[in-house]
């Protein structure tokens, strides 16, 4: 089962890209390949403010991937231990079946190698107690790491608090 | 080989933050943000993280290089260091015996590790050390001078307290220091209000709560019209504005044109958008602050615009407020002795300046002069002649406008020399190359950070150079060596430290579980009731001495900027987090994330030209062309297009940069003329440019 859940403050989040950078140099990535990608939405004036989106795009570790279900060679797989979803890149061919199966791009070409490229959540540091490169050391520390019931708590949190404000200015 | 970590210094930008390096078998494996440092958040920005690929690009200077064909021309031959500090040496003393020491001048881009090579200048007896800030803060720092008799950086933005930020000419969310983000963020988490007045949207505007798109070039009018209604409506800080601030009434009489209906007509901000506000800021107070910039260098007046943002400030009694602008404390304010200073080895040279700063301009600060003006003197040979240059990390031929006047005002260089860890186009037009290692694998001096916590800290290297690069302090022992300076001849960089920390009772050990030594345990917010301002009064002088009797205005009447002609556009930039400046363009991984930039253009004035988002177009003036792709769009001011700099490189040396995006350098024809006698300042936005389809 799906343990791990990695969440975007958006509100925080300016767009700077460092999750793309730090991911790519821990996967050691050519030029292609991001494995997460912060996608820009606007600005697009809502009010007076020139509001831009940006929204981080990796993978989602779905609990029935499927990349997994339509890979032929087994290479796409499921963590037992923690439901993260990974490539064996031995057992790869390159069929890019999993691009097309993704409905959000997550499977990544590495042109240099002839293989996909996927998030694992850099089960390498996590296994080692140390949070995936990308939220290691994202600018405003919009991105975070850990279970989905934390993550839902922090929204409901900030959403009661947004409706509640005691501040004489609201 | 085992796992280690070092803390350091980043190198990427000028910001310098605190990080930590991972090194695993001697490569470098990860940088993270200092863990010491609370507004670190442990994180680095784009750049600070893109660092590995810098030390693992080899598309940079590898060895000393010295010139063999013209200027220019990209023939060189390698050679050892012994031989290119031998050549480079040899002609220094010739220059200096034939013209004098005060014919060799040094251009760098300010920071804290300067100590060291501006010892060099002073040994060899030259007063002319220049740098780039005439073409950046120089409007900044002269506009508090010209009130407090103190610099910018007397004082520290407490952006964490902050209850109202407003950024005018500083984007931070986009030139990005570190913890400058992390603690705006936290202080909106809070409900500090943001305010962003701009000519574009940029992606501080899109986190703001109030944005104003001003009309390019109006910024001074409506800075008059806030300080106009902070008096009509009686909202400045009473207590601060009579015990700290004299010339009050001056101001408010001069000000008193300048209503915020005036101030529509040439701003394009409604009155009443300006007028709530102004109101919300004093709710704020003394909680305030009004960024007074970075990069300033824009109009001929953003002095004034910096001079009406330090009085907004103080009106609204910033100055020393927690949550505003808290004057910073220097070892010597906390008991504690200074590092020893390599420029204390020698006497200050007392030939006059190159620049004419200091004698001729007077109302200037010595210090870092003015470089355009440095540059002028090349060509003229007035008042002396200058005969050697370094560019000391430094690329004039970007940084500053109109790159064919400055070639042409180095025509006459018996020695130009670059030391620089990348290609730029003054590298490529220097005469000798000597590559510094990238900050990754180069110590530096101990350097002093003045704030509300001073401290010590100093930049470890983190791994040995790939190439045969070397660190700034062996670069200038072994000039040194040659020129007779055996005082700032160094062995080790332990040699180099101790030197600093003596009487310090620091050891270099200290530096080792942090990167840095704290002096003090908290921050100091200063007592305030026995402050004084560096003027004659102590207290804030809206009327400046110094400038009135050089002839320059304190109060300087608005004068509407020139509107763009029909199908020209107001050439405008600046920058975005993936670069700094022209540096970073060919860096692999940031040329992957963006490696050409867009002209942002409005999208009723793009539809009269015919022009489509995505399409390539032409951008001229005087003749002179480059194309560019166009992002149509209805967030910038119709009158200017917009360019992050640093792009358009033709060098081929470096093929991830090369012939990609635009220059906007290379349509301020004339720049170098076009400067602020009252801040001394560059001023780049006023140019005028022409956009068109590509005709085939």
């Amino acid at each position: 089962m799906s343990k791990h859940y990695l969440s975007q403050d958006t509100k925080k989040c300016i767009g700077c890209h460092t999750c793309e950078i730090q991911c790519k140099l821990n996967k050691n990535l050519p030029v292609g390949p991001k494995l997460c990608q912060v996608i820009q939405v606007g600005p697009k004036l809502v009010g007076e403010i020139p509001k831009i989106s940006f929204i981080f795009m990796s993978c989602f570790h779905c609990e029935n991937p499927w990349c997994v279900s339509a890979c032929p060679t087994g290479a796409m797989q499921k963590r037992a231990k923690d439901g993260i979803v990974f490539i064996d890149k031995d057992l790869c061919v390159g069929c890019k079946t999993c691009v097309s199966a993704c409905p959000w791009g997550a499977p990544q070409w590495n042109p240099n190698i002839g293989k996909v490229e996927k998030c694992d959540y850099c089960m390498d540091r996590i296994d080692q107690g140390l949070e995936p490169a990308c939220v290691s050391t994202c600018t405003t520390n919009c991105l975070s790491f850990g279970t989905v019931e934390d993550a839902t708590l922090i929204r409901r949190e900030r959403h009661a608090a947004s409706v509640s404000s005691f501040d004489e200015n609201s | 080989m085992a796992k280690s970590s070092v803390y350091s210094v980043c190198g990427m930008c000028s910001v310098r933050c605190p990080i930590k390096v991972h090194v695993n078998n001697g490569q470098v494996s990860f940088i993270e943000g200092n863990p010491h440092v609370p507004a670190m958040k442990g994180a680095v920005c784009p750049r600070g993280a893109a660092g590995i690929a810098l030390i693992n690009d080899h598309e940079r200077p590898q060895t000393p290089l010295i010139r063999v064909g013209e200027r220019g021309e990209g023939k060189w031959r390698k050679a050892s260091w012994e031989e290119a500090f031998d050549y480079v040496a040899d002609k220094l003393s010739k220059i200096k015996e034939e013209y004098g020491a005060r014919a060799i001048a040094l251009t760098d881009r300010g920071g804290p590790f300067r100590d060291i090579h501006r010892a060099f200048l002073r040994g060899l007896g030259t007063p002319n050390y220049h740098n780039h800030d005439s073409s950046c803060a120089r409007n900044v720092q002269h506009a508090a001078l010209s009130l407090t008799g103190m610099g910018r950086k007397a004082v520290a933005y407490d952006l964490k307290n902050s209850r109202h930020v407003v950024l005018q000419l500083r984007n931070i969310l986009e030139a990005v220091n570190v913890q400058e983000v992390n603690n705006l963020m936290d202080a909106m988490e809070q409900g500090c209000k943001l305010t962003v007045i701009d000519i574009r949207s940029n992606v501080s505007a899109s986190k703001a709560n109030n944005f104003f798109k001003i009309r390019p070039g109006t910024d001074y009018a409506f800075n008059l019209a806030v300080i106009h209604e902070i008096f009509d409506k009686q909202l400045y800080h009473k207590e601060f504005t009579n015990r700290y601030i004299e010339g009050v009434k001056e101001l408010e009489e001069f000000v008193a044109p300048y209503t915020p209906e005036w101030a529509e007509a040439e701003t394009g901000i409604p009155a009443f958008d300006l007028r709530r506000f102004v109101k919300e800021l004093a709710k704020a107070s003394p909680s305030v602050i009004w960024h007074p910039g970075w990069m300033a260098a824009r109009y001929l007046d953003s002095f004034y615009v910096c001079r009406t943002i330090y009085i907004i400030n103080a009106l609204m009694g910033s100055y020393g407020a927690k949550g505003g602008l808290p004057f910073v404390s220097k070892p010597g304010d906390v008991g504690q002795k200074g590092l020893k200073s390599f420029m204390d080895l020698y006497p200050k040279p007392e030939e006059k300046r190159v620049d004419g700063v200091g004698w001729k301009y007077k109302h200037f600060e010595e210090g870092p002069g003015l470089g355009h003006l440095l540059f002028k003197a090349m060509e003229t040979d007035d008042p002396y002649k200058i005969k050697a240059y370094i560019a000391y990390r430094h690329d004039p031929l970007m940084g500053y406008p109109d790159a064919d006047h400055i070639k042409r005002m180095w025509e006459k260089l018996d020695l130009l020399v670059s030391v620089t860890f990348s290609w730029s186009d003054t590298a490529w037009h220097s005469d000798v190359v000597l590559p510094l290692s990238p900050y990754l694998e180069r110590e530096s001096i101990i350097a002093t950070k003045n704030a509300l916590k001073p401290q010590f800290f100093v930049r470890h290297r983190a791994v040995e150079p790939a190439y045969d690069t070397r660190a700034d302090w062996e670069i200038i022992s072994g000039l040194s060596k040659r020129m007779g300076l055996p005082e700032l001849v160094f062995e080790t960089p332990e040699d180099v430290w101790n030197f600093q920390l003596e009487g310090t009772g620091i050891k270099i050990e200290d530096f080792n579980d942090k990167g840095m030594v704290s002096l003090v345990d908290k921050p100091i917010y200063k007592d305030f009731d026995s402050f004084k301002f560096k003027t004659p009064s102590g207290k804030i002088e809206i009327i400046s001495k110094n400038l009135e009797e050089n002839g320059i205005a304190s109060l300087k009447p608005y004068e509407s900027p020139r509107k763009p002609k029909s199908g020209e556009f107001r050439m405008t930039f600046g920058r975005c987090a993936l670069h700094t400046q022209g540096h970073t363009v060919n860096n692999p991984l940031l040329a992957e994330q963006m490696s050409e930039n867009v002209l942002w253009i409005n999208t009723l004035e793009a539809q009269k030209l015919g022009i489509v988002h995505g399409e390539r177009v032409a951008v001229s003036q005087k003749g002179y062309t480059e194309t560019i792709k166009a992002n149509v769009t209805d967030l910038i001011h119709p009158d200017a297009v917009f360019v992050i700099h640093g792009f358009g490189h033709r060098l081929k040396v470096e093929s991830r940069a090369y012939g990609k995006g635009l220059a906007d350098n290379n349509f301020m024809s004339g720049g170098m003329e076009i400067w602020d006698r009252a801040g001394g300042a560059v001023a780049y936005q006023e140019h005028f440019v022409t956009v068109s389809k590509l005709t085939n």
